[in-house]
């Protein structure tokens, strides 16, 4: 208990004397999650929309192994990551390793297969409304897909907030491909895993504090932004 | 270029090895409104999704008068439960017409003249999903005659409707087809069938039984079945 409230008073007085390096590791942090969430978005909302709406002989296989992926082990994927991009890898030219885009390349592996899962649950079921509406109209295959990801905003943003939500409290993987290296590498989780290792648990639970403030002020802004408990919408 | 006579020769759907409509032999012309009738699970709704070309055949043809993707373009389909896209009343009329190309600002003008015919001018803004079930039907009326069909086909659309609201869609249904649209139209609804009918399609067993002008089908059907259906009596 006396760690818990050393930690919550670590976070107050963290957030109030705007300590620079928290600063630093929280704008890292979001920077590095909200892009790999916006690139993973990019690629799983239009693949769950195009799963279902297309029929094609390995869709239910190809269904099966992207529910299978949303359980995918962080720090196999940021081993696997970090293979690709050392220096002897086949992307080691690029001198992408300990960099945030590394991190960023990994949590968008992480997260893709969480998006399109859950965005895919929500689309399949919207896709049965509009089967017959969208086929009498002669629409596209494409318009199919625009249609639907249109209509389905709202539960898409859901699915959004659970990659959010797995991206942001990332440890695994972006340790390894990221290396926490003070100034270039190091988020909030990292940093948090670091003082635990020191000891200092206090300054490790004032991070997580801040973490999970920072999660739930991006989940209540995302909700306000797209209005989704507004009367009359869905 | 003509679309009519549709023809329809040993056209057929089967699902699981089970025969749902056919073989059906159908020469329909362009004018009127044919009504189908029948009992529950006779086939009316398969049938009409046929025409239309939402269902999948399993043997015979079925013929327009020019080719399938001009006529796919110039009909219809409105359903007996309405497909509420889950926008406003206007981007709902509007979306056939920015599916054809047309821009959103003309689309959704042109939407909220069709909106404003069938008495939903005054909630263009409100969410279609929040609609009352006549109000469902007229939109989604609205937005099968908003690029003007010649051939509009109404699976049981005043089914589970008030009598004020299904002498509100009649209207609507009297007047398309006096503008020059060809309706196709399944009912249970003796009496309206009666009022719009110019000619019946009576089906029973996913089979067409008879296939004649309104007065006469009223008038004394030819077979049975038809007599007994139009007795209220219980026909298998």
């Amino acid at each position: 208990m006396t760690d818990l409230w050393a930690g919550l008073c670590q976070a107050f007085w963290l957030l109030v004397t705007l300590d620079a390096d928290l600063v630093e590791i929280t704008l890292r942090s979001l920077r590095v999650t909200l892009t790999a969430l916006a690139i993973a978005c990019a690629i799983a909302l239009p693949l769950a929309a195009f799963l279902a709406v297309r029929r094609f002989r390995l869709r239910r296989a190809t269904i099966a192994v992207l529910n299978a992926l949303m359980g995918l082990p962080p720090v196999v994927v940021g081993l696997v990551v970090y293979v690709f991009l050392s220096r002897a890898g086949p992307f080691g030219v690029f001198g992408l390793l300990f960099t945030p885009t590394a991190m960023i390349i990994a949590q968008v592996i992480i997260v893709v297969p969480l998006v399109a899962s859950v965005a895919h649950q929500s689309l399949r079921e919207l896709w049965s409304d509009y089967h017959d509406l969208l086929i009498s109209m002669n629409a596209t295959q494409f318009q199919r897909i625009q249609a639907l990801l249109w209509d389905g905003r709202r539960a898409l943003l859901t699915a959004a907030l659970a990659g959010f939500g797995r991206a942001i409290g990332e440890v695994g993987a972006i340790m390894v491909v990221g290396g926490n290296i003070d100034h270039a590498t190091r988020v909030l989780t990292t940093a948090i895993a670091l003082e635990t290792g020191k000891g200092e648990f206090a300054m490790a639970l004032g991070l997580g504090f801040v973490l999970i403030a920072l999660a739930i002020a991006v989940n209540l802004a995302i909700h306000w932004l797209g209005r989704t408990e507004s009367e009359g919408r869905w | 270029m003509q679309m009519f006579p549709l023809v329809a020769q040993g056209a057929q759907v089967r699902r699981r090895g089970k025969v749902l409509v056919g073989p059906v032999d159908l020469t329909l012309g362009g004018r009127g409104t044919s009504i189908v009738i029948g009992p529950n699970g006779a086939g009316k709704t398969t049938l009409l999704k046929m025409l239309h070309g939402i269902v999948r055949m399993n043997g015979g043809s079925l013929d327009w008068a020019c080719p399938l993707e001009e006529a796919q373009k110039r009909q219809a389909f409105v359903f007996q439960t309405p497909v509420m896209m889950r926008r406003t009343v206007i981007d709902n009329i509007a979306y056939p017409l920015r599916l054809a190309g047309m821009s959103r600002r003309e689309a959704r003008a042109r939407a909220a003249d069709w909106a404003g015919r069938v008495g939903l001018g005054e909630i263009l803004q409100r969410q279609a999903t929040m609609l009352s079930g006549g109000e469902r039907q007229k939109l989604a009326l609205a937005r099968a005659l908003v690029r003007e069909p010649e051939v509009l086909f109404l699976d049981e659309p005043c089914a589970a409707l008030d009598g004020r609201a299904t002498r509100e869609i009649e209207e609507i249904l009297a007047h398309a087809s006096d503008s020059g649209t060809r309706l196709i139209m399944s009912t249970h609804n003796m009496g309206q069938a009666r009022r719009l009918a110019d000619e019946v399609i009576f089906v029973l067993g996913g089979r067409i039984h008879e296939f004649s002008p309104a007065e006469a089908f009223f008038a004394g059907p030819q077979t049975p079945q038809g007599r007994a259906f139009l007795n209220g009596d219980i026909v298998e």
